[in-house]
């Protein structure tokens, strides 16, 4: 009980500014050597990222670059980095990018929590399933709700932050701002349950801002519980398994393929936080998906190799990290280096 | 293979009596034609609030798509776009887009064609109903789009949520009134502003969020008008007003959010009065003849022409519910229900807040869906 309330109160102190980043619990964690690929993305002239929230790759390595500019837009890059497309351009689900994910077949997921909607496209480019509903139109400008937020409903979405998939094809949402609750649906759309709720708390299975999500093969689910400064895993029930909170605040997970799975997530370090936090966060941990921690890399800069702020990472090779920085508009790859 | 795709969606059709059945009324077999529409490469639809079909089979899609925006500047905010239009031929080829950048598309709610293949567009939000002719002119306007959008000074917890409901829900009581209200009591309201108080059903040329359109043989002009006012208005062929029947109520002759329109060859009205879960029968004087109450809340309505004429009411699941309803009747016009289909869901085959309905012959329709993003086109086998 009384870790409970000292953790009650740790999350009242942080609460200005309001994800106010947390130094990582975990001492003497090796450094994983890497290097940042220079001119990593080619953008052809007049084309520019804004806030590059979300990366994805693909099976053929081509990634998906899904980013806040004047509209919100998604854009498909080769794996040279070289421009392919873009994807959605003008679409009704489109107006505030926070994540992209690719599934298992290549079909591209974007997440809006400005329409409160999640997107699935076909590797072509179509619209096959949309998820959420967008708020109409027809209200007019309306004044933003304060206050408890309504309860959460069965197939709406407030203000969504991620996707991730088991190898079933369930689609699990971390949902998101508004609610704060992770739910799971069936592969063609429907209802099957959730954890968390409208409200926020700090049990396990409660949640303030889950803010990124993944599964691993086992069809474990691992949700960035931002606000709460941890990582939280759940069975595929959604029944709480584990948390790891020695992690610093967890912004955003990922999940590496293939037969020895790694789990990675970040401690990013955003604009407002108090002088110094600079020098003990904006780190990214690898670690097993039990939570051992394996070592960590990068820090809090605005140049090349430093990140200002990791919002999303894609980690198809556990090698290759490719992260998406929603305060420098940049994506950056990385390759990490054998010790 | 083929064979077992035939079980597979036979299973599927006996799974969808389970769930959706609601009268014991007999299912009707049908399919859904893969991909019957073909989009350009970056033309997206949105929310599909309308398709209909012209005499030649091209298919007129108006959907809810692009950015709905605000502009800012100063105390009024001017509200453009949200809304496309457009036009495929028979085989589902892309043919074009009509009115694009067009003043009054902000937030579809239907597209219907007549029988001299003009194209009328409604819009909920620009509360206008547009009338195209076949070469994509604007022939005809009723309505105004109000000048300015209000800007609130305040709204209490859970105001969005609400609003993320919309769709072809039955706005709670009063939830209407307040939309409306924007409109009807906005001073910044150039167009809506007339209307009179939400849910009064005053006589009046202008419209609070209308919903469908249709026409008599005479081309008399039938307005369902709408989410704000619960009311049916006629205007003869030439766009002036003749009268306006019905108020928000659940008497007979009162509505609740009348959210689609039908007339038959003899003239009489229907009204999909989805608020009350019924369909209310009118002659076109807006006398009261009958009323239907066993096909749910319905959302869309058609009749085919010819000589045979069928009533098709879909009773749609709203968007934040996918677990019941969503099946489309199939009824003789006297409201004995013939048969139903579907349910509510994303794959083929199932309906997401189907929001339009199309039944130029009886057993071929087009749905257009809210909630999936899509047109299918079913081929009946009753």
């Amino acid at each position: 009980m009384q870790r409970s309330l000292a953790s009650v109160a740790v999350v009242i102190l942080s609460a200005v500014p309001v994800f106010a980043q947390a130094k990582a619990k975990a001492q003497n964690v090796p450094e994983i050597p890497y290097e940042s690929v220079p001119n990593f993305l080619k953008l052809p002239t007049g084309m520019y990222l804004g806030e590059a929230v979300a990366v994805a790759t693909n099976s053929k390595g081509h990634l998906f670059v899904y980013h806040r500019s004047g509209n919100t837009r998604l854009f498909e890059f080769d794996e040279k980095g070289n421009y392919v497309r873009e994807i959605g351009e003008g679409l009704y689900g489109f107006e505030f990018a926070h994540s992209v994910r690719v599934d298992p077949q290549d079909n591209i997921w974007a997440v809006d929590e400005g329409t409160n909607m999640v997107i699935k496209f076909n590797p072509a480019g179509k619209v096959v399933m949309v998820l959420g509903h967008r708020p109409e139109a027809v209200g007019g400008p309306l004044a933003t709700p304060t206050g408890p937020a309504p309860p959460a409903e069965k197939y709406l979405l407030g203000r969504p932050t991620d996707v991730g998939w088991d190898p079933q094809g369930n689609i699990f949402i971390s949902d998101g701002y508004v609610n704060h609750r992770v739910v799971k649906y069936d592969k063609d759309g429907r209802f099957l349950k959730q954890v968390g709720s409208e409200k926020t708390g700090t049990e396990p299975g409660q949640f303030n801002t889950p803010h990124g999500i993944a599964v691993d093969l086992k069809g474990n689910v691992y949700v960035a519980d931002r606000g709460n400064n941890r990582l939280q895993v759940f069975d595929n029930n959604l029944v709480p398994k584990a948390v790891y909170d020695n992690i610093g605040t967890s912004w955003t997970v990922c999940v590496s393929p293939g037969p020895h799975q790694y789990l990675f997530s970040s401690n990013s370090n955003p604009n407002g936080n108090t002088p110094g936090s600079w020098d003990n966060t904006g780190e990214i941990y690898k670690m097993e998906l039990d939570g051992t921690i394996i070592g960590k890399f990068g820090h809090a800069a605005k140049t090349l190799g430093g990140f200002q702020v990791v919002h999303m990472m894609d980690c198809r090779n556990p090698n290759e990290i490719i992260v998406g920085e929603i305060e420098s508009w940049r994506v950056q790859k990385l390759l990490l280096k054998a010790k | 293979m083929k064979h077992f795709l035939k079980v597979l969606s036979c299973a599927l059709v006996v799974a969808g009596i389970r769930i959706g059945a609601q009268s014991g009324a007999p299912d009707i077999r049908f399919d859904s034609g893969a991909e019957p529409l073909k989009l350009p490469a970056n033309v997206y639809l949105g929310e599909v609030a309308g398709a209909a079909t012209n005499s030649k089979g091209d298919v007129f899609v108006y959907t809810r798509t692009g950015h709905p925006t605000v502009t800012l500047g100063g105390a009024r905010a001017f509200a453009h776009g949200g809304s496309r239009l457009f036009q495929f031929d028979k085989t589902g080829k892309y043919v074009r887009e009509i009115g694009q950048g067009l003043y009054g598309f902000e937030q579809a709610q239907q597209v219907r064609v007549d029988p001299q293949d003009n194209v009328w567009v409604v819009d909920q939000m620009s509360s206008m109903i547009i009338k195209f002719d076949p070469k994509g002119e604007v022939q005809l306007l009723l309505g105004r789009k109000a000048e300015a959008e209000r800007i609130p000074a305040g709204a209490p917890a859970g105001a969005g949520a609400a609003n993320a409901k919309g769709g072809a829900l039955p706005p709670p009581p009063g939830a209407g009134a307040d939309k409306g209200g924007k409109g009807g009591a906005a001073p910044a309201g150039g167009g809506r502003g007339r209307g009179g108080p939400p849910g009064a059903g005053q006589a009046s040329d202008v419209f609070q969020r209308p919903t469908d359109v249709a026409w008599d043989a005479a081309g008399n002009i039938y307005v369902a008008d709408g989410y704000g006012n619960s009311r049916i208005a006629k205007f003869d062929k030439n766009g002036k007003f003749v009268k306006s029947w019905g108020s928000r109520g659940t008497e007979q002759g009162q509505f609740n959010t009348p959210h689609g329109l039908a007339v038959d060859a003899q003239g009489n009205v229907y009204v999909a009065d989805m608020g009350n879960k019924r369909i209310q029968v009118f002659d076109g004087d807006g006398n009261f003849k009958t009323q239907f109450s066993n096909v749910g809340a319905p959302a869309a309505i058609c009749i085919p022409p010819g000589a045979r004429q069928v009533l098709y009411v879909s009773n749609s699941n709203p968007p934040e519910d996918l677990d019941a309803n969503g099946e489309i009747y199939k009824m003789d016009l006297t409201g004995k229900v013939l048969g139903k289909f579907g349910r509510a869901g994303k794959l083929m085959k199932e309906f997401g807040t189907v929001n339009s309905i199309d039944c130029r012959t009886e057993n071929d329709l087009y749905v257009g869906e809210i909630g999936n993003w899509r047109v299918q086109k079913l081929t009946l086998h009753p």
